[in-house]
């Protein structure tokens, strides 16, 4: 038995997400990420003497609605506090948190092995400004833009036993917030940032070993390798007979390694005390209806009846369920056209195509066309009005002019124009010009009835209609 | 009667009606604020303080109405925001700071068209009951230049009564409007809390901050407080105070039995005991009882330095305020531009109020003097059950000389027993002056129950004629 299985992980979780509101949390600056520095900036947020901060509603109510999402009990009555420190990027000097009198309590999410997570908390607090370090002679640089911006802290309790549960849990928690509108949970920019206190314990022992606290984690892959380095680290240390120090140690994504940023002794004392310039919330049982009733079906459930109820693959639910915005207009197109799996393989296949070509990414998709006129064109394809190649055509020419598709289709001469009369002319020149096709005709008419009708298509520029032609083959290849 | 005896009314009406213009009124105004520089009341005159009454005078000459304030000329205190105004606090820490934006009330006052002409000396962040802890040195009382002017707002109450502009606006967190309203004779009232919006103030404690007028007769300070008053959306504890309307009757006044008996054995107690006495013709006296009203100052002192020491850390040397010359690291940055900037009375109530919150501290003292404060709101509830409004002397007697309590931070302290209460209860307080002795004058201080404002002016003006019968 190797030494890594002789010791178990316990690790807990402190996530910290933007919320994505339009204004930030205690002023009315924009909520915006990559603009000119200390250009959303007003007397508020970047802490002037004689400002005050001004509770933004939305931001409370996606708090909220975090807290629904994950199971939480909304509190009835909360507090903000001001957690006191000084450091360049915090303008005032302290925090606007939750402590005493958290937004959200409880809750948790149950991983794919059935093992429940317990969460212990979710508050609403405010972001700090951003620090650039340009070098020595230059100096340090801050940007108060993102001083403001609202987050959500969420404090898991200490289940976790493996990088890949951490993983799994930290995914979902980003689908899931990303899916209700929550938080755009961008990690590359910060959106979405993860802490990992970390100890770990013989097989058997009941009572947790010291534990470290992990930071500076961006992305599941830096998550996944920061948890094996102090795994293995702090077994190493203890077999070999040294003591852990409870310390916050900062992630080098780069070394692949971490180290020592301030040890217990180091620590601050936050003095937390209640805000006295924001009052007290109270949040009524009408508060927690109205944001229940904004919630919508989870990417989970809705998985379950894109595979069950519209029978398709795992993998293309999926996908169709990357966003909210990628789910709700394919579920719109379902209630348009009833036709699911036709209308996924429009969109896995066609749609997201060009998007890619369009330079988009999956996570930002927004489809050029509208529901009403995809499903339009699905629909004329499927009724043979048109063939699926003209139907590409269409769709290209119908996010070019934004027109409507049966009428471009008229008007470029799409639609299906041949007579019986000229079909019957192509078969029979076509059974005379190929003998074989005639034969084989004979032998297994199902086999050959696809290249003859292709023939056809061909030859009428794809403007026959294919059932047509497919029940005119009998007339003339029988005789 | 010289210009500076008139009333903000009369001041109003003799610009509006043409028989002298704003700029004549702010010149003139301003010539006084010079002439009496030796108070130190008044630290700055703005520069374009005459340019903005021309602007007055050519509103009425356009024939355009002017505001309840028109042409009156204003002081503020050094810890309220006028847009592109140097405003510091009186500290050193804040030199060259210019008001990025203007305060509420600011705002207010410019548009009734008042003249806003200077920025008044003050204790330092509005920390000290004297005025003498000012990076400009100290104020001098309007009756005896020996004497302090009391604080924090010292500078806006001498300006008034010494008659350097008609109205001044003060702040008052326990007792920094009342206390150098009576010891300079004048009015000065700290409104129920939440009354006048605090947006653009510096804060000093959060909790118990009001800002409001300084006037010479309870009229104007009435006048003033309403158009001073009103929710403002950027201020969340700010209120739409009713300011209800008493009944017409006989009104009981209270006692409060417990603070009277510790009053006894000090200075001014014999001025306050013939008070009473006469004011027997007209209001009914009742006993009542407050039981801990003795205990708002510990609270005090424990929540206002907890608020203060958050309050004032944004002042870090980063962002603005005085960097320190000798900083070389992010921490020097801290500790030098701080210790260089901030004056000891500061300094002390900065670790007074990180002692506080300190983890291991927090429910002996933060927890529990808010506890207290509750308890003293409720037991002032109650008494207010009993009577219209409660006597309280503003102070334990007339102003102290210069220098006198300087070496003694808490005989300092124990200076705000009689004016605290109302902070920690949040309720409305007003001083009006009675009496003198030595030639320095003392007020009376009425408390009444939130949003009564009106009684109090009731009660104050009914007291003020009995006074003056005599």
């Amino acid at each position: 038995m190797g030494l890594m299985q002789e010791y178990d992980i316990v690790m807990g979780l402190e996530i910290h997400a933007e919320l994505a509101t339009k204004t930030k949390v205690f002023c009315s600056c924009k909520n915006e990420f990559g603009d000119e520095p200390n250009t959303n900036t007003c007397p508020v947020c970047t802490g002037m003497p004689g400002a005050l901060p001004v509770l933004n509603k939305r931001a409370v109510e996606l708090a909220m609605k975090a807290g629904l999402s994950f199971g939480s009990k909304i509190s009835k009555y909360t507090v903000f506090e001001r957690k006191n420190y000084f450091y360049p990027d915090l303008s005032k000097a302290y925090q606007i948190s939750q402590l005493v009198y958290p937004l959200n309590l409880g809750g948790g999410i149950k991983l794919s092995s059935g093992k429940f997570i317990r969460i212990n908390r979710i508050h609403l607090e405010e972001d700090a400004g951003k620090l650039t370090h340009i070098s020595k002679a230059v100096g340090t640089f801050v940007d108060y833009n993102r001083g403001g911006t609202p987050l959500i802290e969420m404090v898991t309790e200490p289940d976790f036993s493996s990088a890949d549960e951490v993983v799994e849990f930290l995914k979902r928690v980003r689908e899931i917030l990303v899916f209700e509108d929550i938080a755009r949970c961008r990690m590359e920019q910060g959106g979405m940032r993860c802490d990992v206190n970390l100890s770990v314990k013989r097989k058997g022992q009941t009572e947790f070993g010291t534990r470290t606290e992990m930071k500076n984690l961006n992305s599941f892959k830096s998550v996944q390798r920061a948890i094996e380095y102090e795994a293995k680290r702090q077994i190493e240390a203890l077999s070999s007979g040294e003591v852990i120090i409870q310390e916050t140690r900062k992630w080098d994504d780069d070394k692949g390694k971490s180290s020592s940023m301030r040890t217990k002794e180091e620590a601050q004392d936050y003095r937390y005390f209640p805000d006295p310039d924001i009052l007290p919330l109270k949040i009524t049982d009408a508060d927690i209806s109205t944001i229940k009733s904004e919630m919508v079906m989870l990417p989970e459930d809705r998985r379950k009846m894109y595979v069950e109820t519209f029978g398709l693959p795992a993998y293309d639910a999926e996908i169709l369920t990357t966003t909210k915005y990628i789910s709700d207009y394919y579920e719109n197109c379902v209630k348009l056209y009833n036709n699911p799996k036709k209308i996924s393989n429009w969109i896995m296949v066609d749609l997201l195509k060009i998007i890619k070509d369009q330079g988009q990414t999956l996570d930002e998709a927004e489809f050029p066309v509208s529901e009403q006129n995809l499903c339009a064109i699905i629909k004329m394809t499927e009724d043979k009005l048109i063939g699926k190649n003209l139907g590409l055509e269409l769709l290209a020419k119908v996010i070019e002019t934004g027109k409507e598709p049966m009428l471009l289709a008229k008007d470029m001469g799409m639609l299906v124009t041949i007579s019986d009369e000229e079909i019957i002319s192509l078969l029979k020149r076509l059974k005379s010009e190929n003998e074989k096709v005639g034969i084989d005709y004979k032998e297994e008419p199902e086999k050959i009835s696809g290249f003859i009708v292709g023939y056809v298509m061909k030859n009428t520029g794809g403007k026959a209609n294919s059932l047509k032609v497919k029940s005119l083959i009998p007339d003339v290849f029988n005789d | 009667m010289e210009l500076f005896e008139k009333s903000i009314f009369e001041i109003r009406e003799d610009i509006v009606s043409g028989k002298i213009s704003c700029e004549e009124v702010t010149k003139y105004f301003i010539k006084r604020c010079e002439e009496n520089k030796d108070l130190n009341a008044i630290i700055e005159i703005y520069d374009d303080a005459i340019e903005k009454a021309k602007e007055v005078d050519s509103k009425l000459a356009r024939g355009e109405s002017l505001g309840k304030l028109a042409g009156v000329p204003v002081a503020i205190k050094d810890n309220i925001f006028y847009k592109g105004k140097q405003v510091t606090c009186a500290s050193k820490f804040m030199q060259g700071y210019v008001a990025p934006y203007s305060a509420t009330v600011v705002e207010k006052l410019l548009a009734e068209d008042a003249v806003i002409i200077a920025r008044t000396n003050m204790d330092e962040f509005a920390m000290g009951g004297s005025c003498e802890k000012s990076c400009y040195g100290p104020c001098h009382n309007a009756y005896n230049r020996d004497y302090v002017s009391g604080g924090s707002s010292g500078g806006s109450a001498v300006s008034v009564a010494a008659g350097l502009v008609p109205l001044a606006i003060g702040t008052d967190t326990g007792g920094s409007i009342r206390q150098p309203a009576s010891y300079n004779g004048i009015v000065g009232i700290k409104p129920t809390y939440g009354t006048v919006s605090r947006y653009g103030i510096v804060a000093f404690a959060s909790s118990l901050d009001q800002c409001s007028p300084l006037t010479k007769t309870i009229s104007e300070c009435e006048y003033v407080l309403k158009i001073l008053a009103g929710k403002d959306e950027r201020d969340q504890t700010s209120i739409s105070n009713g300011f209800i309307a008493p009944e017409n009757k006989k009104f009981k006044l209270g006692v409060c039995t417990e603070i009277i008996e510790k009053f006894k054995t000090m200075a001014g107690y014999k001025h306050f005991a013939e008070a009473l006495e006469k004011l027997k013709q007209e209001f009914d006296i009742v006993e009542v009882s407050v039981p801990h009203v003795s205990n708002s100052l510990a609270c005090y002192y424990i929540l206002a330095p907890a608020e203060a020491t958050s309050n004032l850390s944004r002042f870090d040397g980063v962002k603005y305020a005085t960097r320190s010359e000798n900083a070389i690291s992010l921490n020097d940055v801290y500790v030098n531009s701080r210790t260089e900037g901030f004056g000891k009375e500061v300094k002390r109530r900065i670790m007074l109020g990180n002692f506080v919150l300190s983890s291991g501290f927090f429910d002996a003292y933060y927890g529990k003097a808010k506890k207290l404060q509750r308890l003293i709101k409720k037991e002032f509830k109650n008494a207010f059950a009993d009577c219209d409004a409660i006597i309280l002397p503003t102070t334990t007697g007339t102003a102290f000389k210069i220098g006198e309590k300087m070496v003694d931070p808490v005989s300092m302290y124990l200076e705000d027993l009689f004016t605290v209460p109302a902070n920690i209860a949040g309720i409305p307080a007003l001083v009006v002056p009675y009496a003198k002795e030595n030639g320095l004058p003392i007020g009376m201080q009425f408390l009444a129950d939130e949003q009564k404002e009106e009684t109090l002016f009731a009660i104050a003006e009914k007291f003020k004629n009995i006074v003056e019968a005599q």
